[in-house]
């Protein structure tokens, strides 16, 4: 063969690639669309349309759009990429396709911190409305340091990694349920409804912070990306071409904490989506990181949006919270997605 | 590049892996390195690539700093990423690789997959190949990286008979050809005493024994080292013959 073939080849696996960004941005952009339309007032397509563009003349219309339904949409769509994003990134890392911020015990550190300022009131050098997103956030980030410190431990080995997010998982589970035991009804109904995610708490401000975090992450991520793509043949490899694994582990860790504390922060916890979107990206376009990276973020982004579709039409006349959808829809799609899988990817 | 290695050591805990090994390879040269197993050729090969804390100095052309051209194959080959084969062996390059890949390196792993006869699995996944097929992937990639010195641990120890023959005359022809330092890990004695310029013999984590595979490889080396009576004999080229003809009992 030639080199014009080997050339060839790589072309048609890239634009393979590009094709299935595409398609999954075509779909956003349709779910987007929908998940505006959609509420306890059903609104027709060319009227949200036209309230986007300006050109609406019901202020009423204008008012569900703008200050309700846009940022749900948008919120959903970048809670759902930073999950997807986050969830790659440490599928990736811990070499693990079990891993995400849910099941490795950051979002439980997140539930309990929210849980902490709704049960004792810690007093917060902010605004009250902003108080728990703080602490969530805060205490993503001691669960992302709890696993890496533990981890380091056996030389951050990504099994040991795993682990030490399991057992981290379970202890946030207990102070959670300690918390929940001693709660007022009232907090107690507050912590559970925090737990349970919802969108509809949803802003402007809210979706621009996530977005400048999920913005500020993917420079940091394009410098890495080779090496993230070396890591996944293993440490010892990945060593062997020159990676310094542990540094690479550790600044991941701390985009993960970012990631998945301003995603949880302002949402609660929602599952699934940080586990789900990466599988469907490394099946439609493998673990090159350039396009692993992008396609996890994207139908994280969609799967999310759909969700937020879903829990406005599931139950007629009630807004279903956003985490039970998630988990409804994603245990069976996930078990579907395993099945289905004709490589030997996991 | 020429490697010199003195008075290395590696522990892992309790357990002393290796002690105190002095060896030395040159370019163009092909040095196996043989011994039981649990006997630290491992330890040894990762400790020269710098993959595991050591005692002792390593020095590559009389430095001690360690290069990026060192292409290093260890021994698992049970990587199942998602990732082509032309993305693996692209990973050989890593070093120089950019967000976008510039034709020279698609050229170089081009002209190295061709080299090994892989060319046809380019677009296939590493999931979907046999573990042969894996084994010849990872020797791409440590190829890609056009490397000065060349580290392979059991780089032939899941390919048919064909196929070891087949990759190490590709490593002699590359070791020759590039000017290549290539230490290679081996268990097939008769593949070391035929493709090895030198070969280094290592027992209990010590260098037993380094030098052309006639003077090293005998009868009584065999007993000793791997606790097995072997007769020797040579081809009709005059190539040395081990036959290993039973376990020998534990002294």
């Amino acid at each position: 063969m030639s080199a014009i073939s080997l050339t060839a080849t790589y072309a048609a696996m890239g634009a393979r690639r590009v094709a299935v960004l595409a398609i999954g941005s075509a779909a956003i952009l349709v779910s987007l669309v929908l998940d505006v339309a959609t509420g306890p007032a059903f609104l027709p397509v060319g009227a949200v349309a036209k309230s986007v563009f300006g050109l609406a003349q019901d202020r009423t219309v204008d008012a569900i759009v703008w200050s309700i339904r846009l940022p749900i949409a948008f919120v959903a769509l970048v809670v759902g990429a930073a999950l997807g994003l986050s969830g790659a990134i440490m599928q990736t890392i811990l070499n693990n396709p079990l891993a995400s911020s849910y099941t490795l015990g950051v979002s439980a550190g997140a539930g309990f911190g929210a849980a902490l300022v709704i049960v004792l009131g810690v007093a917060m050098p902010v605004p009250e409305a902003w108080g728990i997103p703080l602490m969530a956030f805060l205490f993503a980030g001691i669960a992302c340091a709890g696993v890496y410190g533990i981890g380091q431990a056996r030389e951050s080995s990504p099994e040991m990694l795993v682990l030490a997010g399991i057992a981290l998982l379970f202890l946030f589970q207990a102070l959670l349920a300690l918390l929940q035991f001693v709660a007022s009804p009232e907090a107690l109904q507050q912590i559970v409804f925090w737990l349970f995610g919802s969108l509809q708490k949803a802003s402007w401000s809210k979706l621009w912070i996530i977005t400048a975090v999920l913005v500020a992450c993917i420079p940091l991520l394009i410098v890495d990306v080779w090496r993230l793509t070396a890591l996944k043949l293993g440490d010892e490899r990945a060593r062997g071409l020159g990676v310094d694994v542990a540094r690479l582990r550790l600044r991941s860790f701390v985009l993960i904490s970012a990631l998945t504390g301003v995603a949880v922060a302002f949402v609660g916890t929602i599952g699934f989506v940080g586990l789900v979107a990466p599988h469907i990206a490394r099946m439609l376009v493998g673990e090159d990181q350039r396009s692993f990276l992008p396609a996890s973020t994207l139908y994280g982004a969609l799967l999310l949006s759909l969700a937020s579709i879903a829990s406005k039409t599931v139950l007629p006349g009630a807004i279903v919270p956003i985490g039970i959808v998630t988990s409804l829809i994603g245990v069976p799609f996930f078990v579907w997605l395993i099945l289905r899988n004709r490589r030997a990817f996991w | 590049m020429k490697l010199t290695v003195d008075g290395l050591s590696v522990r892992y805990g309790a357990t002393q892996a290796i002690e105190e090994v002095d060896v030395a390879a040159h370019p163009g040269e092909v040095l196996a390195v043989i011994g039981p197993n649990g006997s630290g050729k491992s330890s040894l090969v990762k400790a020269i690539a710098g993959l595991v804390a050591h005692e002792g100095v390593v020095r590559f052309d009389g430095s001690t700093v360690r290069p990026e051209r060192i292409g290093y194959m260890p021994q698992d080959i049970g990587a199942r990423a998602a990732l082509t084969v032309l993305e693996a062996v692209l990973l050989g390059r890593l070093g120089r690789l950019g967000l976008r890949v510039r034709p020279d390196d698609l050229a170089a792993v081009e002209a190295v997959l061709g080299e090994l006869d892989l060319m046809p699995l380019a677009s296939r996944y590493l999931g979907e190949l046999s573990g042969g097929q894996r084994q010849l992937v990872f020797l791409a990639q440590a190829l890609a990286s056009e490397p000065a010195l060349l580290l392979l641990d059991e780089p032939i120890s899941a390919l048919d008979i064909r196929h070891q023959l087949e990759v190490m005359e590709i490593v002699l022809r590359m070791t020759r050809a590039r000017s290549l330092t290539t230490l290679v890990i081996l268990h097939d004695l008769n593949i070391a005493a035929r493709f090895a310029d030198r070969v280094l013999v290592m027992r209990s984590g010590r260098a037993v024994c380094c030098g052309q595979p006639e003077a090293v490889i005998d009868a009584a080396m065999v007993a000793s080292v791997f606790g097995v009576e072997a007769t020797l004999s040579s081809d009709p080229q005059g190539r040395l013959i081990v036959t290993p003809l039973r376990a020998l009992a534990a002294a």
